[in-house]
C-alpha cells in the first residue's frame, strides 16, 4: 500500500530550508533543465564533434564553460535528484513502471503529449534561462525580477492554455 | 561568511555537495507528490493545489532565509547568483514553458523525479526536453537576438517595483496566504468535499509559528552592521575600549624594514589615499568588513593589522567595529596619520635632546623623515582591496 504524501506546507518548508542551505553553501540556487542541457551538449559533442565546433550555440557554451559539460554542478545535482526520488519512492512503496495518463486518452496520445510538452519546456527553459526550479523557485528565493517574471509567465501561461488541453487530463 | 564555495569548500567537494543537495531535493519533491503528472496538473484544473502550496511556501521560506542571512551578515549577497533579467526572453520563455507544462504534465525537475520511480510518461518528457534544447541550439541564430535583448542584469524585484525589500516580502507573504486560503475553497468545490478551508490544528500553528519567527528575526532586530555603526558613535564607549596602539616610531621602523608581518589598512577616503599612500598599505572601508573577499586579509595568521586614518578617534571607532566583528591582531596608529606626518615625515629637530632616549629617537626620526617620503614617492598605491566580484555562475 502506498504511503500518503507529505503535508504540502511541510514539504514546502523543507524545500525552502534546502534552498537556503544551497544558496548559503554554493551561492546559487537549485536547478534542473541546466543538467538536461549539459547532457544534450555532451551528446552532440560525441556524436557530431565538428558540428559543436561550428554551431554558435555550442561555441558560446564551450567559451563560457570549462571542461566537460558533464562536470557541472547541476548534472551532479540531478543525479542526486534521481537517487533521492528513487529512495523516497522505495520507502513509500511507490516504485513501479507506469504510464500515467488522463482517463479519456490512449497511451499513444499521452506519449505524444509528454514528448511535445518536454520539447516545449526544454525550449522555453533555454529561452527563459531556467525552468521552474532554476528560474522560478530559485529566483523567488533571491527576489530576482527575471526569476519572478518567468514564474508568473510559466504559471500564467499554463492557466491560459489549460482550457484547451483539458481533454488530456480530465 | 557565505557562500562557502569556493574558499571554504573546494570545487571538487562541491560536486559531492551537489549530489547530496540533489538527493534531498528529489526526496522532498517525491514525498510531496511531485512524481505524478496528475497531481501536478491538478493545479491548472483546480482539483489539486499541492504544487502551489509547496512552491509558494518554499519560495517564501527561502526569501526570508536569504534576507535573514544577509541581515545578520552571514551571506555576501554580492557573490550570490541573481538570475539576470532579460524581460522579453523571460516572458516568452515562461509562456512556452507554461504551454509545455499543461501538455506534458511535468516540468524538468519533476520529470526527473517521476522518472526515478518508474513513470514512463516522465521518461518521454525528458526525451522531449532533450529535443527541445537541441531545437533551441540548432535554431539559435534565429532567436539569439531576442534571447539577448532587453537585458536589465541581476536586478531585484523590489527595486524594479520601487519599494523596500521588507514591504515586498510582506506583500508576497500576504498574497501567498490569501492564495492558500482561496485555492483550498476552490479545491473543495471542485472535488465536492466540504471541509473548512482553514483548520487551526496544532500542526499548522506550529509551522506558522516557526515561519513567523524566521520572518520576524529577519526584520525586528537591528542588523549587525547598523547596530555596530551606531555603537561607535558613543565616544565614551570607544575611548574606554581596550585597544592596542602602535607608537609612531615603531610604525615608521617597520615600514622602513619592509616588515611583511605588518598589514596597513588605510581607512582614509579613497582620493586621499590615491594622493599619498604608505608603502604596502591597502585602501579599506568599513563596508569591506562585511564582505567576504576583503575580510580574508584580516584573518591571515600571524599578522599585525594596523588601522590607519587621519586621526586616532576615527581609528578607534573602526578598530572597535573590527574587534566586535571578531577580528584579532588589530592595532591602531597612535595619534593617527596626522601625527605621523607631523612627527615623522615632517620631523624638524628643534629642541636639544634631554636624555639618551630622546637622542636615539631624534636620530631615528631624522633618518625616517628622509627615507619614508622617498618610499612613499616610489610606492605604487595598491588601490582598493580587491573584491573579486566573481558571482557564482548558476541558472539552468
Amino acid at each position: 500500500m502506498q504511503t500518503k504524501y507529505m503535508n504540502p506546507y511541510l514539504a514546502g518548508f523543507l524545500l525552502g530550508l534546502l534552498l537556503i542551505a544551497t544558496i548559503y553553501i554554493t551561492g546559487r540556487g537549485l536547478g534542473a533543465s541546466g543538467a538536461v542541457k549539459s547532457i544534450t551538449i555532451e551528446a552532440v559533442n560525441s556524436v557530431a564533434p565538428q558540428h559543436s565546433v561550428d554551431a554558435k550555440f555550442f561555441k558560446e557554451y564551450t567559451e563560457t564553460h570549462e571542461g566537460s559539460p558533464l562536470k557541472s554542478w547541476l548534472v551532479f545535482e540531478v543525479i542526486g535528484v534521481l537517487i533521492g526520488a528513487f529512495i523516497s519512492g522505495l520507502v513509500s512503496d511507490r516504485l513501479n513502471f507506469k504510464l500515467e495518463k488522463g482517463p479519456n486518452i490512449g497511451s499513444k496520445v499521452r506519449i505524444f503529449g509528454a514528448i511535445t510538452g518536454g520539447l516545449l519546456f526544454g525550449f522555453g527553459a533555454q529561452l527563459g534561462r531556467g525552468c521552474t526550479s532554476g528560474a522560478a523557485l530559485s529566483g523567488m528565493g533571491v527576489l530576482s525580477t527575471g526569476g519572478l517574471l518567468t514564474m508568473v509567465a510559466i504559471f500564467g501561461g499554463a492557466y491560459l492554455f489549460a482550457y484547451f488541453f483539458r481533454k488530456l487530463w480530465l | 561568511m557565505g557562500p562557502l564555495v569556493p574558499d571554504i569548500i573546494s570545487t571538487d567537494f562541491n560536486f559531492i555537495i551537489a549530489l547530496v543537495i540533489g538527493a534531498l531535493f528529489g526526496a522532498i519533491l517525491e514525498q510531496a507528490g511531485f512524481s505524478t503528472s496528475k497531481k501536478l496538473v491538478g493545479l491548472f484544473y483546480g482539483y489539486d493545489f499541492t504544487v502551489l502550496r509547496v512552491f509558494f511556501t518554499a519560495g517564501i521560506v527561502a526569501m526570508f532565509g536569504t534576507i535573514m542571512l544577509d541581515h545578520w551578515g552571514y551571506l555576501d549577497l554580492n557573490l550570490i547568483y541573481i538570475n539576470p533579467t532579460y524581460i522579453g526572453a523571460a516572458i516568452v520563455g515562461g509562456l512556452i514553458m507554461g504551454l509545455g507544462f499543461v501538455i506534458g504534465g511535468f516540468c524538468p525537475g519533476t520529470s526527473v523525479c517521476a522518472a526515478a520511480i518508474g513513470k514512463i510518461d516522465a521518461m518521454y518528457f525528458i526525451f522531449g526536453s532533450v529535443l527541445g534544447i537541441l531545437f533551441f541550439a540548432e535554431g539559435y541564430p534565429l532567436w539569439e537576438g531576442f534571447y539577448k535583448d532587453y537585458n536589465f542584469g541581476g536586478i531585484r524585484v523590489f527595486d524594479t517595483l520601487g519599494m523596500s525589500q521588507s514591504l515586498f516580502a510582506f506583500l508576497l507573504t500576504s498574497v501567498a496566504l490569501l492564495a492558500f486560503w482561496g485555492t483550498s475553497i476552490i479545491e473543495n468545490k471542485v472535488n465536492k468535499v466540504s471541509k473548512p478551508a482553514i483548520r487551526f490544528t496544532p500542526y499548522y500553528l506550529g509551522l506558522a509559528g516557526v515561519g513567523l519567527f524566521i520572518a520576524v528575526s529577519a526584520f525586528m532586530f537591528p542588523p549587525k552592521k547598523s547596530g555596530l555603526l551606531e555603537s561607535v558613535e558613543n565616544i565614551e564607549y570607544v575611548n574606554g575600549y581596550n585597544l592596542e596602539t602602535m607608537n609612531l616610531d615603531e610604525f615608521a621602523y617597520r615600514i622602513i624594514q619592509k616588515d611583511k608581518k605588518m598589514q596597513i589598512f588605510d581607512f582614509r577616503p579613497y582620493d586621499e589615499y590615491k594622493k599619498m599612500s604608505l608603502p604596502n598599505s591597502i585602501s579599506f572601508s568599513v563596508d569591506n568588513f562585511f564582505e567576504k573577499e576583503p575580510n580574508r586579509l584580516l584573518t591571515l595568521r600571524k599578522r599585525t593589522n594596523v588601522i590607519v586614518a587621519n586621526n586616532e578617534l576615527t581609528e578607534r571607532k573602526i578598530a572597535v567595529i573590527a574587534k566586535e566583528l571578531g577580528y584579532d591582531n588589530i592595532e591602531i596608529l597612535r595619534g593617527g596619520l596626522e601625527s605621523f606626518i607631523s612627527e615623522i615625515i615632517n620631523f624638524k629637530n628643534t629642541t636639544e635632546p634631554k636624555n639618551i632616549n630622546e637622542e636615539t629617537t631624534f636620530k631615528f626620526r631624522e633618518k625616517a623623515s628622509v627615507v619614508i617620503p622617498e618610499m612613499i614617492k616610489n610606492n605604487k598605491p595598491a588601490g582598493k582591496v580587491e573584491k573579486k566580484l566573481k558571482r557564482v555562475v548558476g541558472g539552468c
